[in-house]
Formats: structure tokens, C-alpha cells, sequence
């Protein structure tokens, strides 16, 4: 590497919260026109120094460098002005406003009756936007737009920023693999313009696939930096916990006995149209000690069937459920929990928590009859199941009453666990169990899988992590576009098998239109 | 080191959790120097009997806005059971194709009463759950009605003459605490217990916490949602007991804008609108500290012109200290 390509550069930055160094003597460079990949387990500093370049902190000990000169943003306008964008995970738009509304927000053209220049600033979104190659009409809502789409608006409002670097933190985290596609085309069209990209993931294919440089950080520190082809998947893994790959799936063997759970015929229809099916007529069974890996695309439908059978949608759902040869009768959650079923939904924030409650609370939120002593709870059956789950999963937190928002996403993600654990379930649901927390974390929760199976209990495992249903399942069955398009022993499923049984007909078609055209 | 931000963290809830108590103190501290009558045992009987209408009502409010609603009909609602009770006491009840009229002591009349309060609170429940009406508009709506059912059951005229046993509830003693005092008292009291320490009050907060999540994890979200408001509609109508009471009488008007004095108790006392986060003690905090305002500036004689003002800007204060103290980095 040249080092004039160097438009972005920390010199030895230390950035100290009370007692705990978060940021520790890093020297990170950024290259134009380049992806600079910066991976690492949640709480290795990758957000914290992130923020540092975005001016999100200011007072860190060290030099920031831009172009080759000292600077010190006095907060994140500041930074914007000279070229540092950020794309942040939870993105920063306003829903109810439209795509061009969104890229000018503050900086909106006025006419010379000091109103807002509507047809102007359409016509600079369109320059934008076409730049992009983004076909997205300006005058959109942002909220109808998918997530994917919206961090496109993202990013064309960093470019008409004028940005030089765009620092985006976890992109694909809650896009579909088409709209990563098109995620990574955008990237491409960027680095051919000069901007730098500073790409922060968990997901390290992806990393592999687009970045140019990586840089790993461990506690606060960076252990290894250089060009992409100096790195392999096995030595990123060593570098980011200090161990072996092997290590990190933990499977064992379950021993799988009889069939126990079955379902027939989920159906689920749209909200918004009552002729279109999300889920369609999917039936599979389950037996104890097995898990059953469900993958598809986004979209697919896998968080819906799961929601489906659990009694979500009550009024949407069709189809018949039945546990230990019993036919059950599920129209809501509560039915569902009684029957024995557990659900560790997709997102914890939305869905699997209480945010402001107490550790404690939120784990015997499913099951507080169980801690009752006549008409009220009693403190000591709830201290009592607490500590035991607190203990089973180590999840760390100060103390039980400690609100569940102040711990680390591993550790929220136990808690969701613990309090499905502690409905005492037969079956249990799991959407994504370990989406967005850190490798350690990653690697507890696959062990906690594996005993569970072990002890008996039917998983039903939802991932778009091909490697993590390839490892973790038995058995794996495929969605697409709502129906189940393959199901697989998992000694016969490889990514490649899983992939084509989950790409939708109509991306099928397309496919085979574009090699009639090219051929 | 982390310990360390986190005891700070607790020093800081430490901190707002006795911010309106803080208040509360030097609000009589203030007031007690303005005005030499304020610190008398009759006077503080006077406050606590006072604050004791606002308190039920306001127990009700906690609950409704810790799950993150409202309810605006609680005036109307408390106007309405007040001429309720003190119709079938005065007339009883008439069963016109029947030809009889049934003649109600206080305590049947007061049960009556009770029950059309919780009847009127079942049905905003209803409204809300059923047919997803957001809570603001289905209470104001409430709020408009029961004003116009008070109006038709009273004609327009106060129903007065109640007689003596009827007026101990509101303003007899019992072992020398004033009967609303008790009653308010046990009611919050309950109401703390039903918060903090059964399933209910469990579900509540977790509603307005987060409620796809309380759903999901088996809170039927619904039915706690339905007994909130219904809870709020039977505590305005023991308020409108209290109220016909003391006064002897049911004014068509009774309790017009007292939803807005117990949304205030509720906010001083540092419940979040937005739910999920707040309790009884605060509000009784919050009731108590509009309680000794209303007080202290009546005895300062300070028009009632100037005593709206003020309080107005007493709780838009009490709410930024709030804010100011939760505040994070």
C-alpha cells in the first residue's frame, strides 16, 4: 500500500471510560478507495473507535490524522463536513418522511421565496441516486421502503454529504441476501469514485468477499492488520477469541428418539392481502433430541411459520399442531406455552425483552405462576429460579435486579433464553439465537443448544447462517417464498444444496433469462 | 471499574427516585415560611383530606399510563357515580313499567355507584382492546359522555340533601384520621401492593414496557389492558363518593378537569408517559405536591387566577427537574 492512500489514519488513540480502557494504543489506517474491514467481538472497541473517527468523542489521547494532517472534530457535524460519514445499525432516518427529504434534511435548497425547492432537490436526488444505481423514486416514503433500501438512502445522503469515508457499522445485519447484492454493488461504485469504506461485521464471509484490507481488534487493541489475502476465516476466528474454530461449534450428539411433535398445513395469510399466503401449507415433524434447522432467505417466511404455530397471528393462522399425539389447540401465545412450546424470538430488543425491567423480571415474565405464593409473587421463589438460570447459562450481570438494557448483547440474549428455559418447554422455537452478539457468546449458546438437545428437548432452529445450521442441525428443512421447498438430512445438505432450494422461482427465472441473454 | 459505573448509575435512579420527595419538602418548607397558618395539624388534615380525592383517582391513572395509556374520562366518570349515588338515595331507583321505586341506603347506593363506575371503565377496556381506538381518543369520548349522562340524570340540578350518615364517608373521622384519608390511603396502599407485588402488576409494567414482547412471552395483554381501565373507572367512581359526600350534594359539573390534576400527580410522581416505568409512591408524592400548592396559595390569597398559573408552571418544572435528574453522561 502507498501510504498517500492514506486518507484517514489514528496514531496510537487511547479512549478510557471510568476504569476501562476501551480503546488501547490503535493505529488503524483507512485507504482511499478501499474496503477497510474492522472485525472483532462486541466489546473488542470497534464501536468506540468508530465513534472516535466519526466525532461522535472527542477527548481520546493520540493523534487523529486526515490527509496527512492532525484534526480534532469538535463533534459529528463537524466530522460530516470534512468527509466522515457514518451508517449507523439503527438507521437514522425519518420514517415518515420522503427518500429526498431524508438526503437533504437540514440542507434543503430554498427558492427565492425562502420555501423549500421541491423540484431541485428531486432532481439532485435523482443525480445521486442514479450514481448509486439505486432504483428508488426520490419522492418515497421512507417507511415503506425495506431496510435494505433505507440503508441505501443512507448512504446517498453520506455521498451528497460529499463524503470521502463511510463508516458502516454492521450493514447486512437486518438486510435480504438480494439487497446485500445490491449492498455490495453500491460499495464497488464507491470505492471506483475514491470514497473510503470502513466496514465493521460479524458476518466474516462477507467481510472475505468485499473487503481489501482488515484490520482485527481484541480488547481494545489491534492484533492483526494487513492486506485480505494475509488472512484466512480459521486464523480472523483465532485472532478475534485466542482459540481454534473447532472449538466454536459445539454439537454433540443428541440421541434422537421418537417423533413427538407435528405440524400439518400452516398457512399464514398477509395482513394487507388477504390472498396472499406468507406461509404456505408447511407441515414437518419433529422428534425429541433432534434439531431441525429451518433456512431460507429473507422473506421466506421462517420467523412467520414459527410465529404462526405459536399462536401469534391467531386470526391470519391455519393449520394443525400436535405434541405427543394430542392435537393442541393454540390461539395465542399463552395456549402455545402451556402446551409446552417456547419461542426465542428473532429480535430480543423488539420482541424477546423488556428493555426496562430487571433481569430477574424478564425471566419470570413466562412463568410467574410458578414463583407465586398465594396472590403474591414471592421474592424468594423468584430469587431462587433466578440465581439457578443466572448460574446455568453465566450469564453476567452485576446482579439480578440489574435492567436487562445495561448488559451486553450476549448476555440480553441468554436472559431471552433463560426465560424460555424456565417455562420448562418440550419444544423449543429459536429465531436466529445468535444473531448480532460476539463470538464467545456465539459459541456458549451452541453448547447450551447441544445440552438441550441432549436432555431431550425438540429444537427448532431458524438461520440464514449457512455454516451455523450446517453445524448445528440434524435434520434441515428449506423455505421460499412461504412453502417448503426441500428438507434435508443434514449428512446430505451442503451450501450449495440449501442455497438452490431457497433462491425463489422468480430469481430463478430471472437467472435463466440472463444467461439466455448472454449466451 | 465497571461496578464503579454502575453504582454511579444507581446513585443516579437513587437520586430521582427521591426527586419528588425532594420537591414535596421544600415545597412546604417554602410555603410553611410564606404562610404562618400553613403548619397547623387542622391544616394538615385539610391537605390530606384534600389530596385524598385526587390520590384515587390518581392510583387508577398510574396504572392505566404504566401501560403506556391514558385515561381523560375520570372527571366525567367521577361526576357521573356521584349523581348516580346521590339520586338513588335521594329517590331511589324508579322501575317505571314496573311501578316500583327502590330505596337505597348509603352503603347499597355507594356499591351502585361503584359498579357503574367500573362498568363505564370496562367499556373505554373494551373500546381500546376491541377496536384498537387509541386510548386518548376512546376516554376523551367517554369524557364527553358521561358528562352529557350526568347531565341527563341530574337534569342540570344539584342533587342535594343526603343525609348525615351518608356524609360521614366524607367527612367523619375514624380514630382520628378523617374517612377519606383512609380510604385514599388504603387505596393506594393496595394499589403499591397490586403494582409491586402480584402477577397483575407484573403484567402491567411489562405491557408498557414493551408489549410485543409481554405478548409474546403469554401476557394476555388484552385482559390486563381491559382491568386497568376498569380499575381507573371504579377508583373515580369512590372519588365521586368521596366528593358527593363531603359536599352533601352532586353537582352536575363535579370533578370537571380533575383528569388533568391526577395526570399531574402521576407525571410529578415520575411516571413515564410513555409507560413501563413509575409507581404509587411517586404519585403519592405527586398528588401531595399538588395537594400542598393548592393549599398554600389559597392561604397566601393568591387570586385564583394567579394560583392556575402557577401551578401550571409548578408542574412543567417538577417535570424538567425529573428529566434533568434521569438524564444519562
Amino acid at each position: 500500500m502507498i501510504e498517500e492512500d492514506v486518507i484517514l489514519e489514528t496514531r496510537n488513540i487511547t479512549k478510557k471510560f471510568p476504569g476501562v480502557i476501551a480503546v488501547n494504543g490503535v493505529n488503524f489506517k483507512v485507504y482511499k478507495g478501499k474496503v477497510n474491514a474492522l472485525v472483532g467481538e462486541n466489546g473488542a472497541g470497534k464501536s468506540t473507535l468508530m465513534k472516535i473517527l466519526a466525532g461522535v468523542y472527542t477527548d481520546f489521547e493520540g493523534n487523529l490524522m486526515l490527509n496527512g494532517k492532525e484534526v480534532r472534530f469538535k463533534n459529528t457535524r463537524d466530522a460530516q463536513e470534512k468527509g466522515i460519514a457514518m451508517i449507523y445499525q439503527e438507521l437514522n432516518l425519518l420514517p415518515n418522511l420522503s427518500v429526498m427529504e431524508n438526503i437533504f434534511i437540514g440542507r434543503e435548497f430554498l427558492d427565492k421565496f425562502q420555501m423549500v425547492d421541491y423540484k431541485k432537490m428531486y432532481e439532485e436526488s435523482v443525480k445521486i441516486l442514479q450514481k448509486l444505481d439505486l432504483d428508488i423514486n426520490p419522492k418515497r416514503i421512507v417507511s415503506e421502503l425495506s431496510v435494505g433500501q433505507q440503508q441505501m438512502v443512507e448512504v446517498a445522503k453520506a455521498l451528497s454529504l460529499n463524503a470521502r469515508v463511510i463508516i458502516m457499522d454492521e450493514p447486512t445485519s437486518a438486510i435480504s441476501e438480494h439487497e446485500i447484492e445490491t449492498l455490495f454493488k453500491v460499495i464497488n461504485s464507491l470505492k471506483k469514485q475514491g470514497v473510503a469504506i470502513v466496514y465493521i461485521s460479524h458476518k466474516l464471509d462477507e467481510v472475505f468477499e468485499i473487503s481489501d484490507m482488515i484490520t482485527v481488534m481484541r480488547d481494545g487493541k489491534v492484533v492483526g492488520s494487513g492486506p485480505k489475502e494475509d488472512f484466512d476465516y480459521n486464523k480472523i476466528v483465532r485472532m478475534m477469541v485466542g482459540r481454534n474454530i473447532k472449538d466454536f461449534f459445539v454439537k454433540s450428539q443428541a440421541e434422537i428418539s421418537e417423533e413427538f411433535f407435528k405440524v400439518e398445513n400452516i398457512c399464514l395469510k398477509s395482513k394487507d392481502d388477504p390472498n396472499k399466503y406468507i406461509v404456505n401449507n408447511v407441515s414437518f415433524t419433529l422428534r425429541k433430541g433432534e434439531i431441525l434447522g429451518i433456512f431460507g432467505l429473507m422473506g421466506a417466511g421462517r420467523s412467520e411459520l414459527l410465529e404462526a404455530i405459536f399462536g401469534v397471528h391467531p386470526k391470519l393462522s391455519s393449520g394443525r399442531v400436535f405434541l405427543e399425539g394430542k392435537e393442541l389447540e393454540i390461539n395465542s401465545p399463552e395456549d402455545a406455552i402451556k402446551a409446552g412450546i417456547g419461542f426465542v424470538p428473532e429480535d430480543r430488543k423488539q420482541a424477546g425483552l423488556i428493555l426496562s425491567m430487571a433481569v430477574s423480571q424478564n425471566i419470570t415474565l413466562t412463568n410467574l405462576k410458578n414463583v407465586e405464593k398465594l396472590i403474591f409473587i414471592s421474592e424468594k421463589k423468584e430469587n431462587d429460579l433466578v440465581e439457578y438460570y443466572i448460574n446455568r447459562l453465566n450469564i453476567k450481570t452485576p446482579s439480578p435486579q440489574q435492567i436487562v438494557e445495561n448488559l451486553s448483547g450476549g448476555n440480553q440474549q441468554k436472559v431471552v433464553i433463560a426465560k424460555w428455559l424456565a417455562v420448562k418447554p418440550k419444544v423449543l422455537f429459536m429465531d436466529e439465537p445468535t444473531r448480532g452478539i460476539d463470538v464467545n457468546a456465539k459459541s456458549e449458546i451452541y453448547k447450551l443448544i447441544s445440552e438441550l438437545a441432549k436432555n431431550g428437548l425438540g429444537i427448532i432452529m431458524v438461520s440464514s447462517e449457512l455454516p451455523e445450521i450446517l453445524a448445528m442441525s440434524d435434520r434441515i428443512i428449506v423455505l421460499s417464498e412461504g412453502r417448503k421447498t426441500g428438507e434435508f438430512k443434514v449428512s446430505e445438505a451442503n451450501e450449495e444444496i440449501l442455497l438452490k432450494a431457497a433462491i425463489p422461482r422468480s430469481m430463478k427465472i430471472r437467472e435463466t433469462n440472463n444467461t439466455i441473454k448472454t449466451s | 471499574m465497571r461496578e464503579n459505573a454502575i453504582s454511579l448509575q444507581n446513585y443516579r435512579t437513587y437520586l430521582s427516585k427521591f426527586q419528588s420527595l425532594i420537591i414535596l419538602i421544600s415545597l412546604t418548607i417554602i410555603v410553611g415560611l410564606l404562610s404562618e397558618r400553613f403548619f397547623s395539624i387542622n391544616n394538615m388534615w385539610n391537605i390530606l383530606r384534600q389530596t385524598s380525592v385526587n390520590l384515587c383517582i390518581s392510583v387508577g391513572m398510574t396504572m392505566v399510563i404504566l401501560t403506556g395509556g391514558i385515561d381523560l374520562s375520570v372527571g366525567s366518570v367521577l361526576g357521573f357515580t356521584g349523581a348516580v349515588i346521590a339520586g338513588l338515595l335521594k329517590n331511589g331507583l324508579t322501575l317505571t313499567p314496573l311501578g316500583i321505586v327502590i330505596q337505597y341506603e348509603p352503603l347499597g347506593a355507594a356499591i351502585v355507584g361503584i359498579l357503574v363506575g367500573l362498568a363505564l371503565g370496562l367499556f373505554n377496556g373494551f373500546v381500546i382492546t376491541k377496536f384498537r381506538v387509541p386510548p386518548f381518543v376512546a376516554t376523551l369520548g367517554m369524557l364527553t359522555a358521561a358528562r352529557g349522562f350526568t347531565m341527563l340524570w341530574t337534569k342540570g340540578y344539584p342533587i342535594t340533601g343526603l343525609g348525615e350518615k351518608f356524609g360521614f364517608i366524607g367527612t367523619g373521622w375514624l380514630l382520628g384520621i378523617p374517612m377519606p384519608v383512609w380510604i385514599s390511603g388504603i387505596i393506594a396502599f393496595l394499589g403499591a401492593m397490586t403494582l409491586r407485588k402480584t402477577r397483575f402488576g407484573r403484567y402491567i409494567y411489562a405491557i408498557g414496557g414493551n408489549e410485543k414482547a409481554a405478548k409474546l412471552s403469554g401476557v394476555n395483554v388484552d385482559k390486563i389492558k381491559l382491568w386497568t381501565y376498569a380499575i381507573s373507572g371504579a377508583l373515580s367512581a369512590i372519588a365521586g363518593l368521596i366528593v358527593t359526600s363531603r359536599l352533601d350534594s352532586a353537582q352536575p359539573n363535579a370533578g370537571t378537569s380533575y383528569e388533568l390534576d391526577a395526570i399531574a400527580a402521576v407525571v410529578i410522581g415520575g411516571t413515564s408517559l410513555s409507560g413501563g416505568k413509575g409507581s404509587i409512591i411517586g404519585t403519592v408524592q405527586g398528588a401531595l405536591i399538588m395537594g400542598v400548592l393548592n393549599n398554600g396559595l389559597v392561604l397566601m390569597g393568591v387570586s385564583p387566577f394567579w394560583q392556575q398559573v402557577i401551578k401550571g408552571f409548578v408542574i412543567i418544572l417538577a417535570v424538567i427537574l425529573d428529566k434533568l435528574g434521569k438524564k444519562e453522561e
